[in-house]
């Protein structure tokens, strides 16, 4: 038989596919259907975050990091005041903690039913995808409630929050958790058995233990493949280490795994969701030093001191002292953390955002290769990327 | 407690710390342990050497990379410091390893160690400029295709050097060089009632 010369093409998938999660653009080395190599060109949607926050005073900073990761607003922020807290030697009020913690969980919750939804309907199931929006339109009424917005919250303060919960948003928290448990139990009956789901998934993009940690995975990809490690178990934060919860973790480390452990950590966020609102005491929402934080309205009105404390703090801003602090927070995605740079001006010298969809989009070629072009579309969904904080 | 630095904490970070030193030695320029997170600074011609032994040394096994940047200090001699933040999963530790560099020496890449340094490396000579040696695929990363310079250095300004539009008559993307309508403003905020010296301006026409 004469020697036939097989030739690879390439494939332009994005930057803008339905598939791709935002401008993902892939340049695909195909043979016939299986893909050789991938390489993902990023970088489309980047507005040079780091740059603008090194020119911006430390208060200014906080609604950057809303709109890195759109879809965990709140998480984000976290990881930026805590690290801004932990240079300025400040800790919050135990109730400020609490609701910190809430919200995080309920921006986890955000999260999963986003990349679970799209996902199932990237490789072809539609339903999930409305009837978890409808879910996550309930949740983001619960930011609104806080912070006046939807999704770009700049709720989370150096030493506390912006203001405290509304009356009755707790009952109405509370409310929503028995709603959302049978929803979860419905949304399960779609997916976790179906057989085109499952066909779509299972033996996936497998990635090793070793793999993982080599590829520097965190979060649920991390634990799909089978290592327990949660940020908020091993290096707890604000008041996780009071909570009561498991960290679900996957064996085969393959699409299916990732989103089954994804399913059981919103079961176990809804748990701490509950931990919170029956735990939480009453008391301030902010630190009394009025270097940090503003002084309230009335005082305002009455003393000249909280008069010129406002005022500084709102042209100023807050001296943070010269030092370097990495401060790491486990959002939905993985460890999100901030290595922050302080040369006691009022502005960060340099702040590096460390991402985890970054990390996990550069292991891309290493899950793809010698899958089909479909499997891709499914591996990609289950990497959880979101742009904003990729390209920063 | 808002971010844990127990005393425990600091405790194993000195015991990770003699571990390092013994084993390194010469090679240590500085080490320290500051709010609970211990930082070491290598000479970069040997950062290879020493995150092979920060990886596979049974009581460290700082097996993940956690992220890889540059930051910038221009009034120095070597301007860059490439910043590692390693994680040991075994240990429940993080460690910051440092190096420095200038614009035109570069330092030892670490793929072959972490292979998810890839794009962190590129990223870094995307934004600063800092050379990598040995690096598989140094190419840019988050900036535009054909885009010049290097935008996180402190010598770039922040509006940068071009700006782009659609151009109607040649029906295409053009680029053109920054217009601003009104001057970039920035306000340092060092108060002169806090940051004077010992010297007021008119001492020195005291003293002639």
């Amino acid at each position: 038989m004469a020697e036939t010369e097989i030739q690879t093409f390439n494939v332009n998938f994005g930057p803008q596919h339905p598939a791709a999660h935002g401008v993902l653009r892939l340049v695909l080395e195909m043979d016939g259907e299986v893909v050789e190599r991938a390489d993902p060109h990023i970088g489309l949607l980047h507005r040079g975050t780091e740059k603008l926050i090194e020119y911006r005073p430390y208060l200014q900073n906080i609604p950057y990091f809303d709109r890195l990761d759109y879809v965990s607003m709140m998480c984000q922020e976290h990881s930026y005041v805590l690290a801004v807290e932990k240079l300025l030697g400040i800790t919050p009020p135990i109730r400020a903690q609490y609701i910190r913690v809430l919200f995080c969980e309920i921006t986890r919750i955000l999260n999963h039913l986003l990349n679970i939804t799209t996902m199932a309907l990237d490789i072809g199931a539609m339903t999930p995808l409305l009837w978890g929006f409808e879910q996550r339109e309930k949740l983001m009424e619960f930011y609104e409630e806080v912070s006046g917005a939807r999704m770009h919250a700049n709720y989370f303060r150096f030493g506390g929050v912006n203001r405290d919960l509304p009356a009755g948003l707790e009952e109405r928290i509370a409310a929503w958790c028995d709603q959302f448990e049978p929803f979860m139990d419905d949304l399960e009956t779609l997916l976790t058995e179906n057989r085109i789901f499952k066909q779509r998934t299972v033996d996936i993009g497998v990635v090793t233990p070793e793999q993982a940690l080599a590829w520097g995975f965190s979060g649920p990809m991390l634990r799909a493949s089978g290592i327990a490690w949660d940020l908020r178990k091993a290096q707890p934060y604000e008041v996780y280490d009071r909570m009561d919860f498991d960290i679900p973790i996957g064996r085969h480390g393959d699409c299916y795994d990732r989103y089954l452990v994804r399913m059981q950590e919103m079961r176990e966020s809804l748990k701490i969701i509950r931990q919170c609102l029956e735990q939480m005491p009453e008391g301030p929402v902010r630190i009394p030093n009025h270097k940090v934080t503003p002084p309230s309205r009335h005082e305002m009105k009455r003393s000249m001191e909280a008069l010129i404390h406002h005022f500084k703090l709102y042209t100023e801003g807050i001296h943070v002292p010269a030092g370097e602090v990495y401060v790491a927070t486990e959002n939905p995605k993985g460890e999100f953390g901030v290595y922050l740079v302080a040369d006691g001006t009022n502005k960060p010298y340099r702040c590096k955002i460390r991402s985890p969809g970054y990390v996990h989009l550069q292991a891309l070629e290493m899950m793809c290769k010698g899958h089909q072009l479909a499997d891709t579309v499914a591996i990609i969904g289950s990497l959880d990327i979101v742009f904003g904080e990729i390209d920063r | 407690m808002t971010v844990e630095t127990g005393p425990e904490v600091v405790a194993a970070l000195e015991e990770a710390l003699e571990t390092i030193e013994a084993a390194i030695g010469d090679d240590l320029l500085e080490k320290s342990i500051a709010r609970g997170e211990l930082t070491i600074v290598v000479p970069a011609a040997h950062i290879v050497k020493v995150l092979t032994f920060l990886r596979d040394e049974p009581t460290l096994l700082f097996k993940e990379l956690v992220d890889l940047c540059g930051v910038d200090w221009p009034e120095r001699e070597q301007r860059f410091d490439v910043v590692y933040h390693l994680l040991s999963l075994h240990h429940n530790m993080r460690i910051r390893v440092k190096v420095r560099t200038d614009e035109l020496t570069p330092v030892p890449s670490v793929v072959s160690v972490y292979p998810t340094a890839g794009w962190f490396e590129r990223e870094a000579w995307d934004m600063y400029g800092i050379l990598f040696e040995g690096h598989p695929d140094l190419r840019r990363l988050l900036t535009d295709y054909g885009f010049d310079g290097h935008p996180l250095r402190k010598d770039f300004p922040l509006t940068g050097y071009v700006e782009l539009r659609y151009d109607e008559e040649q029906k295409r993307v053009v680029y053109e060089p920054v217009k601003l309508r009104q001057d970039f403003r920035t306000f340092d905020f060092l108060s002169p009632w806090e940051g004077m010296g010992e010297l007021l301006p008119g001492d020195e026409k005291a003293q002639s």
